[in-house]
């Protein structure tokens, strides 16, 4: 079991408006891609998140080498709830995931 | 063939000087530059304010017009002031006008407003002209009208608009980020689908290359495509640089929807020229019905007042959890029987989870915390008043009765400390026009000597 972060050459999350969230996972590689792309799985991700599966879109682009996924934010950016106005600490939790391929 | 030069991927950013220069002597036909976003949060459009200060702006702003006079093309900022909302574009005309004045040229100045009504888009509602994103908040008339500030995101349609009156400087107020560059490729012919891929990849500066502080790029659009050329001297643009971009801040990599229509990306092509230029082909324009725009609105959402305090003591660092869930419960209790009214208290460990909260499972505390109290109350006097009367917890509250009263350390006097009202953006929807221009007021002055 590896962590993402260590697998990945980066992940990074942004806003995509004030109501998305954007995750990126430069994967660096090829190898690193198929080892990423086959072992994350996408539910896993919508409950770090807390979000409803249906809610998750994931693109698999192995033209960039890249997995990225994009969720309505867990809180409306700079709502009472909200915690991080630019959404860039997301990532440390996608980071975090075992994989364990 | 149009050449577009974006200085930098915002005004206020910084860009480097040198590029700049680079970028004039190559003659473009317009410089285009963005002037804000979404992405500092809900104040700037609900006060209708800039988050760069005034300095900085007019200092970049007055660069930016000498290097415009110096070419001898318009120069086009959307999204002016962060928000684009008719206060903040009234506060860059300002700025225009004295720099204008200062550098003794004359100048016709074309102003492109956004903002919209709060009455008027409560009607156009009821009419079933306004429909909902995903996620949309709900939304009603009340809501609507209780905006401080609506704007109608602009696309390429209103810019043209504004260069066809042969204004030297366009200050538009929300436009998207990708209309001010694709507003002339399209006018003369340029490729649909190429035009907006590029604007799309233009529209963040020098970020779509391996130097992102250079800021100043040059994109060149034409009948099958476009080329993207840096202007920084070691900024190069690649396959991967370039076509990673649409990952950027867009929740679909394929599609980036715009006003009238949507990019399709799926087919494009990616092209190395040399060793820094990028050729793009295959991006398709796909026009919708009917035309529309797209909302933001921001409106008052109480008033906050957030106090802080350090444990250094290992024994509260340990319990700080259970320590501020007990003075959440006992303070909501004392304020709510004192003073009544609509209030929230908050309290968030800094140093454990202030960041994700609970979402963030392997948080680990060190050998102290912060905790910052927010107060959030239907008016700013009762934040203040709920505030104070935190203030005796989080100095002195024990964690248990049979316990010594503590005193934990207040870096301030006093220790809490008012942020006025707070706004949220209460908008995700569409607007539908008959005419693009239908939303938007465009008017004309001549500045300067």
């Amino acid at each position: 079991m590896t962590a993402l972060k260590d697998i990945a050459d980066k992940v990074r999350s942004k806003n995509a408006g004030p109501f998305w969230l954007t995750l990126d996972v430069f994967c660096g590689t090829e190898e690193a891609y198929q080892r990423i792309s086959n072992g994350l799985d996408t539910d896993a991700v919508a409950r770090l998140f807390g979000t409803d599966p249906t809610q998750l879109k994931r693109f698999d682009m192995p033209e960039l080498n890249v997995v990225k996924f994009s969720l309505p934010r867990p809180a409306v950016q700079g709502t009472r709830a909200d915690r991080d106005m630019h959404g860039a600490s997301f990532a440390v939790l996608l980071g975090e995931v075992r994989i364990d391929r | 063939m149009v050449k577009v030069l974006v200085p930098s991927g915002a005004l206020g950013l910084g860009y480097d000087r040198d590029a700049l220069a680079r970028g004039i002597a190559e003659k473009p036909d317009i410089i285009a530059i963005d002037g804000g976003s979404t992405d500092s949060g809900p104040h700037y459009l609900g006060t209708g304010t800039s988050k760069y200060s005034r300095g900085s702006t007019r200092a970049e702003w007055a660069e930016l017009m000498a290097a415009r006079a110096e070419a001898g093309v318009p120069l086009v900022i959307g999204t002016a002031g962060t928000c684009g909302a008719d206060d903040a574009v009234d506060w860059l005309v300002d700025i225009t006008r004295e720099i204008a004045a200062e550098r003794g040229e004359h100048l016709r100045l074309a102003v492109l407003k956004s903002g919209q009504d709060g009455g008027a888009m409560a009607r156009a509602l009821d009419a079933g002209r306004i429909t909902p994103l995903t996620p949309a908040p709900e939304i009603s008339g009340e809501i609507l009208r209780d905006c401080t500030n609506i704007v109608a995101l602009a696309g390429a349609e209103q810019i043209q608009a504004a260069l066809d009156t042969g204004a030297d400087i366009v200050i538009a107020g929300r436009t998207t980020d990708t209309a001010i560059i694709s507003a002339l490729p399209l006018a003369r012919g340029c490729h649909p689908g190429g035009a907006w891929h590029g604007a799309k990849i233009g529209e963040c500066g020098a970020l779509a290359t391996t130097s992102p502080n250079t800021g100043t790029i040059l994109i060149e659009f034409d009948a099958d495509g476009f080329t993207i050329t840096p202007m920084g001297a070691e900024a190069r643009a690649t396959r991967r640089t370039v076509s990673a971009h649409m990952l950027y801040e867009n929740s679909d990599p394929y599609r980036l929807y715009e006003p009238g229509g949507y990019l399709d990306v799926t087919a494009a092509r990616y092209a190395a020229l040399d060793e820094r230029r990028v050729r793009v082909t295959g991006s398709e324009w796909v026009a919708t019905e009917p035309y529309t725009v797209k909302l933001e609105g921001a409106r008052r959402a109480g008033f906050q007042t957030v106090s802080l305090v350090l444990v250094r003591d290992a024994h509260y660092v340990e319990n700080t959890r259970a320590w501020v869930d007990d003075i959440q419960t006992k303070c909501t209790a004392k304020a709510t029987a004192r003073v009544g009214g609509d209030f929230q208290i908050e309290l968030r460990i800094i140093g454990a989870d202030a960041t994700l909260g609970p979402l963030d499972t392997s948080a680990k505390p060190g050998s102290e915390l912060g905790v910052m109290g927010i107060v959030t109350a239907e008016t700013e006097a009762l934040s203040r008043e709920v505030a104070k009367m935190l203030n005796p917890y989080l100095l002195h509250h024990p964690l248990t009765e049979q316990e010594e009263m503590p005193t934990f350390a207040f870096p301030f006097s006093p220790p809490e400390m008012p942020r006025g009202a707070v706004y949220e953006f209460c908008l995700n929807h569409v607007l539908a026009l008959n005419d693009p221009m239908d939303a938007f007021r465009l008017s004309t002055e001549e500045i300067g000597a």
